[in-house]
């Protein structure tokens, strides 16, 4: 995480880190949005495309919006951001778990 | 009496990482409420009940000019927090006041597009999964409106305070919150829009 | 103008309910005129209610959370007489009244009674364990406290205008949706817990931040005291789990507001995702509550027996395991809602696991009894009660957690005693030896130990007849809630129950006749060392109570228990070179505005007086700009004042010296 009190950032890598972000995320986001215009690939796989390019996409926002990295970020963000994932993880997969098979035995 | 003063600048530094490890953790809390919120939404997809889905009220290109202008937005936003570490206030000012526009025409977008499909019968009320569409989206719009309100705060005080330690402190956080917000919308369209249109 | 609020939302449906009001009302005038004679507003405005500092914070969390306890016993109490009446015959509640009764039962002891009991303690204490003047968002902290006491609230106004909810603590749908239910009782519900909820996130972020960011030099994580690292874990939870609960109740509010269709039973309504959402959050809950008062009896035995805690690392390792763990066993609390074996097996076992860490720590304060010199303080006799009691809980609990078990009991009054059997030993005896521990160092003085012992016995033989008996009504096939019932042998059994709660009564009378000995006592059994339990941690190397500022200078740590450490070194009492000026946190009064315009916001919003919500919330939206405009938060205590204040305490410290000798 940056500081805004650090008065010596070099300001001149804080634009190339904007500007990579912003080239990527374009990239990452004409992708999914092209194969669904298309229909180019199957329903199947373009699903994959989709899920894999938006996570892509959100490490890039991580990494070149919000700064994160492994030297700079305060070992607490890191561990709250990873803590936060797994929560995430367990919630939602836990939930889709449980409801897509009550779904099942319920309408079948 | 520079020693008082070192141990007031390293105060304030202090009391900028606790606020910004604060907000980073309020940031979680609020990935987990989309998180559930998403979670809910694919759930409920499927609970048409007769009416509309996804395919027949979602409209590509509106979802895709939306993206471009939170993607820019944040990309601006990054200038502006660029602009405020080298002091340079009017480029800070003009910064925001670019993400502002940006972000206000998003918000616009989104409200035409709710706008339409209430008129078109297929309102939060009409069945499942509308209710679980508007309120995820809703939610991610309404706190770009607070982001909105708070640029324009920011730019108040950048204009009356200056680039002050306190002003360039909540300019971070406020950084912090804007750039989360277009990852939630990086799974609002991954999940909602393009997998609906499929 | 007044939405649906009209005369008729007045209780005067039955002679118990306007009771009920009569008594609210009454007794809030009582306080009013009682302040109004002893002309003590202004101190009170300045000295409390605007005030930012933690002890002064938690000290009022503890206050609401004592008001809350007698609300929400007297719920109790009046259950256990309806159902040790009602064979065959209605009672003497209406089946509405009783069914409002065990809704604010569970919603005020969770929420509003174990909640701000829980906050408070580590508001007071975290905060002197860790050396530091104050938390790391002081004012956000009296802000949480006010939205706090704004759900407490809402839900003792449901008592005077219109009703509460009679769906049960956990508002489950369709019952609760605004088909079945389309009064106000189920909005007073959700919109007390999502404001309360909102204060408890921000407690969990601050409390993080604190203790992670602001501890004294040498103050390393593995030497933080067991409270503390169980308030970390809680303070993690709570910022991470409240959110589920804010989806849970904030959809069932969309559901009932705009008639959307979450959890409704038609138009595609999923109503069994709302279990799913509420227990999220509900299970993580139970470990928000029950961690700190681990971290409360780990302090209390090794203070009471005269030896370090035993096995502190394996401790710490149990809480931060059961604090994961405790995401990941949700489902049991809705085995029967209907899913495959594979899905029930799979929360069977977290729910098995997750007994572990709990029974390691059981033998971590048994051990360190073992051998010690143990001195029978009430807080002892809390731990000691806890310890036998908690096990018979967690028993039962493993009982149920297995799938095919807890489909015969689910729904019994079985889960009732269960589930009270681990929050009556495991939080409220906890906090109450907390209370009992620290009120010293809270107030400058003890509290009586003969009228706190006679408390512990009434609780503990009270809860025992209480709950023993439901236990073996639920082998029976007793429903839990029932407001009347026509088999005989169930009788017996509830009117021992009722007895049980009879003891408890006593038990809080003994609570408060010691609050009462206590301070007409108080000169004589003050405590001008700081240190009246012969103490091991931080806290009691300060004064008691402590100066604003907690520590005249930062202490340096280096051991897992400083003050033992600086006694053994013979640094305590020290005085510094010199002081310093310091800077502290000015008093703010918008945290009282805010938690005052949120209670009339939600109040708006249960009524639908939609102006009223639009006034309160473009007020609250400007009071938060203007407060997050101020630069200038702090002030200076100069050197000399710090060094005012602690000649003072030094010289009553020589005095007391003399005057011993």
């Amino acid at each position: 995480m940056e500081h805004p009190t650090a008065g010596h950032a070099n300001s001149g890598h804080g634009l190339r880190s904007y500007l990579i972000g912003f080239v990527l995320a374009v990239i990452l986001t004409a992708i999914p949005f092209y194969v669904v215009i298309t229909h180019a690939l199957p329903p199947q796989s373009t699903m994959v495309v989709i899920g894999v390019t938006a996570i892509l996409q959100i490490l890039v926002h991580l990494r070149f919006f919000l700064h994160l990295n492994f030297t700079s970020t305060p070992k607490e963000n890191l561990l709250a951001i990873v803590f936060a994932a797994v929560l995430i993880f367990i919630m939602v997969g836990g939930s889709f778990w449980i409801m897509f098979d009550l779904h099942t035995r319920m309408a079948v | 009496m520079s020693a008082a003063v070192t141990t007031h600048e390293s105060e304030a530094a202090e009391a900028h990482e606790q606020r910004a490890f604060g907000f980073w953790l309020y940031l979680m809390g609020d990935a987990v409420i989309f998180a559930l919120l998403f979670a809910t939404y694919v759930i409920m997809v499927d609970n048409t009940a007769g009416g509309p889905a996804g395919k027949a009220l979602f409209s590509l290109p509106n979802a895709a000019i939306e993206t471009a202008l939170l993607l820019v937005s944040s990309t601006t936003f990054g200038f502006a927090s660029l602009s405020s570490k080298t002091g340079n206030r009017g480029a800070v000012l003009a910064w925001l006041l670019l993400t502002f526009v940006l972000g206000a025409g998003f918000v616009f977008l989104e409200l035409r597009e709710f706008a339409g499909l209430i008129k078109a019968g297929a309102g939060p009320d009409r069945s499942g999964f509308l209710s679980a569409f508007f309120t995820l989206v809703g939610t991610h719009g309404l706190h770009v409106s607070v982001g909105l309100t708070w640029i324009l705060i920011m730019s108040g005080q950048v204009m009356l305070k200056g680039l002050s330690v306190p002003v360039t402190s909540r300019l971070f956080r406020l950084g912090l919150f804007w750039h989360f917000l277009d990852i939630a919308w990086v799974g609002i369209f991954s999940i909602v829009y393009l997998p609906g249109l499929l | 103008m007044f939405g649906r609020l009209t005369i008729e939302a007045l209780p005067l449906y039955s002679a118990i309910a306007a009771g009920g009001a009569a008594v609210t009302v009454g007794g809030a005038l009582l306080v009013a005129i009682a302040i109004t004679w002893l002309g003590a507003w202004r101190y009170l405005w300045t000295d409390w209610l605007t005030s930012v500092d933690h002890k002064r914070i938690g000290v009022m969390y503890i206050v609401l959370a004592l008001i809350m306890l007698l609300r929400g016993f007297v719920d109790a109490i009046m259950m256990r007489a309806q159902q040790a009446m009602a064979l065959n015959s209605g009672g003497y509640l209406p089946p509405e009244h009783f069914d409002q009764i065990f809704s604010s039962h569970g919603t005020i002891m969770i929420f509003f009674m174990a909640m701000p009991f829980m906050t408070g303690l580590i508001n007071i204490i975290v905060p002197l364990q860790i050396g530091t003047r104050d938390v790391a968002f002081p004012f956000l902290n009296s802000l949480s406290l006010w939205l706090t006491a704004a759900g407490a609230g809402l839900v003792m106004v449901s008592l005077v205008i219109g009703k509460f909810s009679t769906a049960g603590w956990t508002g489950y749908p369709p019952y609760s949706g605004a088909e079945a239910n389309p009064g106000v009782g189920v909005d007073y519900w959700i919109w007390a817990i999502l404001i309360s909820g909102v204060g408890s996130t921000l407690s969990g972020i601050n409390f993080v931040v604190t203790i992670l960011k602001r501890r004294a030099p040498g103050l390393t994580l593995m030497r933080m005291t067991p409270f503390t690292w169980t308030a970390l874990c809680a303070s993690v939870l709570m910022a991470f789990a409240f959110p589920a609960l804010t989806v849970a109740c904030g959809l069932l509010a969309l559901d009932r507001l705009f008639g959307m269709h979450f959890f409704t039973n038609a138009h595609g309504g999923n109503m069994m995702n709302y279990p799913n959402l509420f227990w999220i959050w509900g299970h993580p809950e139970v470990y928000i509550l029950i961690l700190p008062a681990f971290g409360i009896f780990s302090e209390v035995v090794s203070t009471f027996s005269k030896k370090r805690l035993f096995g502190y690392e394996s401790l710490v390792y149990a809480t931060a395991a059961i604090a994961i763990l405790s995401f990941t066993v949700w489902l049991h609390h809705f085995f029967t809602m209907g899913s495959s074996p594979n899905v029930n097996a799979f929360f069977g076992i977290t729910t098995m696991v997750i007994a572990v860490p709990t029974g390691v720590k059981v033998f971590n304060w048994l051990l360190t009894m073992y051998r010690g010199r143990i001195d029978f303080h009430p807080s002892m006799m809390w731990t000691i009660g806890f310890m036998v009691t908690f096990v018979i809980g967690g028993m039962t609990g493993v009982l149920l957690a297995i799938p095919s078990a807890d489909f015969l009991m689910h729904n019994t009054t079985f889960l009732v005693a269960h589930f009270h059997n681990m929050i009556i030993p495991g939080v409220l005896f906890g906090y109450l030896a907390g209370y009992m521990y620290w009120f010293p160092k809270a107030f400058g003085f003890a509290l009586d130990r003969k009228w706190g012992l006679a408390s512990f016995w009434c609780w503990m033989i009270g809860f025992y007849l209480a709950f023993m008996p439901l236990y073996l009504l639920g082998f029976k096939g007793m429903p839990r809630r029932m407001e009347q019932y026509n088999d005989p042998s169930w009788q017996p059994y509830l009117m021992v129950a009722a007895s049980g709660a009879a003891l408890i009564l006593v038990g809080i009378a003994c609570m408060v006749m010691q609050l009462y000995v206590s301070v007409r006592d108080r000169r004589k059994t003050a405590d001008v060392t700081g240190d009246p339990f012969d103490g091991r941690t931080l806290e009691w190397a300060t004064a008691s109570p402590p100066p604003a500022y907690n520590f005249a200078v930062l202490p340096e740590i280096r051991d897992r228990e400083p003050l033992l450490d600086m006694k053994e070194r013979g640094v305590t009492f020290q005085r510094p070179a010199a002081y310093e000026d310091i800077h502290m946190p000015k008093n703010s009064a918008v945290g009282v505005v805010m938690g005052g315009l949120a209670f009339v916001l939600g109040f708006a919003v249960i009524w639908h007086i939609w102006w009223l919500v639009a006034a309160c919330g473009l007020a609250m939206w400007i009071v938060l700009i203007a407060r997050s405009s101020d630069d200038e938060s702090e002030f200076r205590i100069t050197a000399a004042e710090v060094k005012q204040i602690e000649d003072a305490r030094f010289r009553a410290l020589a005095s007391q010296t003399t005057s011993r000798t």
